[in-house]
């Protein structure tokens, strides 16, 4: 006869769905729920009430909690959770959504929904959050049974940290979070629609070598993917072992150590003359866990058109990265840390070697390039430089700290200015360019490292956008560093205005700024302004030695400063404009 | 060029959105779109006839196959295979035109299966280009009313799509 066993999910403790979903997140080792509570999500609350493990952080709005959540991903490489409650708690969590989403970062957003009875009823508070999520999500769920509950969570973290990773959002109806369940969490799972490829394919491993061993102007582009991917060492290894020029685009600074001679510097629309022109002229590109994109290449057509017979390698745990906006030769899809291992084991028992000569005459050509000194800007200026100030707080912080940053022409002088050395020390949104993360970012990553040094440089137009989170520092003891590069005006639209719509500075300057240092300060902070060049690195090294408080640096900067190099939109990478031209 | 996706989905709610909503947000064509469950009812096969080039095509098998709920997408256009739609067309079919009508629909193998005395409802199975070809046939004012399935496909032989 047959024994029969219970089914596994029947073999548990008796808990509510509010309980397991705390008891998942507990069993994934979650640290910290970043979160706002509201009706629908009410027993959930109650639930991580009862609890210590799992560290709840009380947001501002519901955006901040995406975007710490995110930040503290980004900075620790594990899944960050937030919790939101239905209808407009959704709705303002969507932007930090999209924004994980467009750089892969793995995250699980727990959601409450109005009952299951309700839904679809208008009922207040409900929205439908698995339609309006669908795009901008890995992939989610709306669990309409509690027994679905633990198996459901566990899936969650599976997908959105396994492959390419994403954010995973969880809708939980009010009523399958107030009924019972038996508790069971499955330690593996597997799903027959969902087995991303991590193995790289031997053969296509082997023809990449060769086409590096034979490269004559070889060239090595690295992406988010190789920091996602914690591929870092083995990129380092490579570019050495090879002695080719190497670039990272903005989501992988850091991936290769700036300080390496190697390093021609961060690539793209804002990249160096060396690294743009290398791109364009080399004759072999490795590109590792990249994609392309229109920031980076500019126009694919100009972009292909660029170096005849110019042969492609693209390594990527996402397929549909590979050839999307530019033909690759030799596609290798699989987890890049592993690809790159296999790829510097056969480097290191060929005997072939690369061709010495014409790897020199590169070098000397890229040399060329370098002397341009294409980020030079003035370095007597009476009024303060904002590359000067990226400059000291490198200095400051020995180049060691965690560096946030908003969007626009700050983040592209930290990204050219702060010489990250390793991998998760830059955190920003590259993708989808969202203002407003740069504070939340730095409570995530402070959140994760207390004792690190976390600076978060912004600008006073995308500090407006979440500037509520300097309540949630006070609260949880955040000592970040705010690094406000204040030119009074939106500087990036300020400059494509003056380059591209013949100075018509429509709307991007700001009337009635706050007074940010009293802004600080009421928010039980400490604020300072800096308006003088010799003040810049005082302020910044007492900014650094208040251990435990945090610091808003207002710093008054040149209004009329312009990001150098630049390609316009649409065109290619080696039609840059240089501060020199104008 | 024209593309037939045979698309294998977990039998979920919301599979199939993220299809429709995939081909949208990237701007693929869909020209017909058909769904129904498989044999094993956890699944869903779906036939999607689109155009682009073999660039495109591929990027948007690429991005179906990264959907969580899809298994398995096979482009049936690579390979033989056959291609089959199902069309209802509600004719007028009154005093000459009757006997007419229902000669047309013969020569095309189609099944009159209902009557009035004032129209026929025709059923017409085949390819794409078959049941174009019959709509042309007949006389523009006769056609009251027509549903077309989409396309359906599968490959010739042995070969199978099997999750």
């Amino acid at each position: 006869m047959e024994l029969k066993l219970p089914p596994l999910a029947e073999t548990g403790e008796t808990l509510t769905g509010a309980e397991i979903a705390i008891r998942c997140l507990q069993e994934e080792g979650v640290e910290f729920v970043f979160g706002y509570p509201g009706g629908a999500v009410l027993f959930i609350y109650d639930a991580l009430f009862k609890q210590k493990k799992v560290k709840h952080i009380l947001v501002r709005h519901e955006q901040g909690a995406l975007h710490a959540a995110d930040g503290y991903a980004r900075a620790t490489g594990r899944p960050g959770v937030a919790l939101v409650t239905s209808g407009p708690g959704v709705t303002n969590a969507v932007t930090g959504i999209a924004t994980a989403y467009m750089d892969s970062i793995p995250m699980v957003v727990v959601t409450g929904q109005v009952p299951t009875r309700a839904i679809g009823e208008d009922a207040f508070q409900e929205c439908d959050t698995v339609g309006i999520t669908r795009p901008c999500v890995k992939h989610n769920f709306l669990v309409k049974d509690v027994n679905e509950l633990a198996i459901t969570m566990k899936k969650a973290f599976h997908i959105a940290t396994t492959g390419r990773p994403g954010p995973v959002l969880v809708d939980i109806p009010k009523d399958v979070s107030q009924q019972s369940a038996r508790f069971h969490y499955p330690e593996k799972i597997s799903l027959r629609s969902y087995s991303p490829v991590v193995k790289g394919h031997g053969g296509q491993i082997k023809k990449a070598m060769q086409l590096l061993l034979e490269a004559k102007r070889p060239m090595i582009y690295v992406g988010g993917g190789a920091i996602l991917g914690e591929a870092s060492h083995e990129v380092t290894e490579l570019v050495r072992l090879l002695d080719y020029p190497c670039t990272n685009t903005l989501m992988g600074l850091g991936a290769f150590p700036a300080s390496d001679k190697r390093f021609v510097g961060m690539l793209g629309m804002h990249g160096t003359v060396e690294a743009n022109m290398a791109m364009q002229n080399c004759d072999v590109l490795l590109a590792v866990g990249a994609r392309f994109d229109d920031r980076v290449i500019g126009n694919p057509a100009h972009f292909a058109a660029g170096s005849a017979g110019r042969k492609i390698v693209h390594i990527d745990v996402d397929p549909s990265s590979i050839s999307k906006r530019v033909r690759v030769d030799v596609p290798i899809v699989g987890h890049v840390k592993d690809v790159l291992a296999e790829l510097i084991a056969l480097l290191r028992a060929s005997k072939e070697k690369p061709d010495a000569a014409a790897l020199a005459a590169w070098w000397d050509q890229i040399g060329s390039w370098r002397a341009k000194d294409c980020l030079k800007y003035d370095r007597n200026a009476k009024i303060i430089k904002p590359q000067f100030v990226i400059e000291k707080l490198w200095e400051v912080t020995k180049g060691d700290a965690y560096v946030t940053s908003d969007v626009g022409q700050h983040q592209m002088w930290a990204a050219q200015f702060y010489r990250f050395e390793k991998p998760r020390r830059w955190i920003n949104s590259g993708g989808l360019g969202t203002m407003g993360v740069g504070l939340p970012y730095a409570m995530g990553v402070k959140l994760a490292f207390p004792k690190a040094d976390v600076a978060c440089v912004t600008g006073e137009a995308s500090v407006q956008m979440c500037i509520q989170e300097l309540s949630t520092c006070k609260q949880y003891h955040l000592p970040v560093k705010l690094v406000n590069l204040n030119n009074r005006y939106m500087g990036m639209v300020r400059q494509w205005q003056e380059f591209f719509h013949g100075n018509r500075y429509s709307e991007s300057y700001m009337d009635a700024l706050p007074d940010f240092v009293k802004l600080a300060e009421a928010y039980g902070h400490v604020g300072m302004r800096v308006e003088k060049p010799g003040d810049v690195e005082g302020a910044l090294r007492e900014a650094f030695s208040l251990k435990d408080r945090l610091v808003f640096l207002d710093i008054i900067t040149d209004q009329t400063e312009n990001v150098f190099p630049m390609v316009p939109g649409g065109k290619g990478m080696s039609e840059m404009i240089l501060s020199e031209d104008l | 060029m024209r593309h037939i996706l045979s698309i294998l989905v977990e039998n979920e709610a919301g599979a199939l959105s993220r299809v429709a909503g995939l081909f949208s947000a990237r701007g693929y064509n869909i020209e017909s779109l058909t769904v129904a469950p498989t044999e094993d009812a956890t699944m869903s096969r779906m036939t999607i006839v689109t155009t682009g080039s073999d660039e495109i095509v591929e990027q948007i098998t690429k991005q179906l196959n990264k959907l969580v709920d899809v298994v398995k997408v096979v482009d049936l256009s690579e390979g033989r295979h056959i291609e089959r739609e199902l069309m209802l067309v509600k004719v007028r079919a009154a005093g000459k035109d009757r006997e007419e009508m229902k000669r047309t629909a013969d020569i095309f193998r189609g099944r009159i299966i209902d009557v009035t005395d004032k129209s026929y409802t025709i059923e017409l199975t085949g390819t794409t280009d078959k049941l174009d070809a019959f709509l042309e046939a007949l006389d523009k004012g006769a056609i009251l009313e027509t549903v077309r399935t989409g396309v359906s496909g599968i490959g010739r032989g042995e070969w199978v799509l099997k999750a």
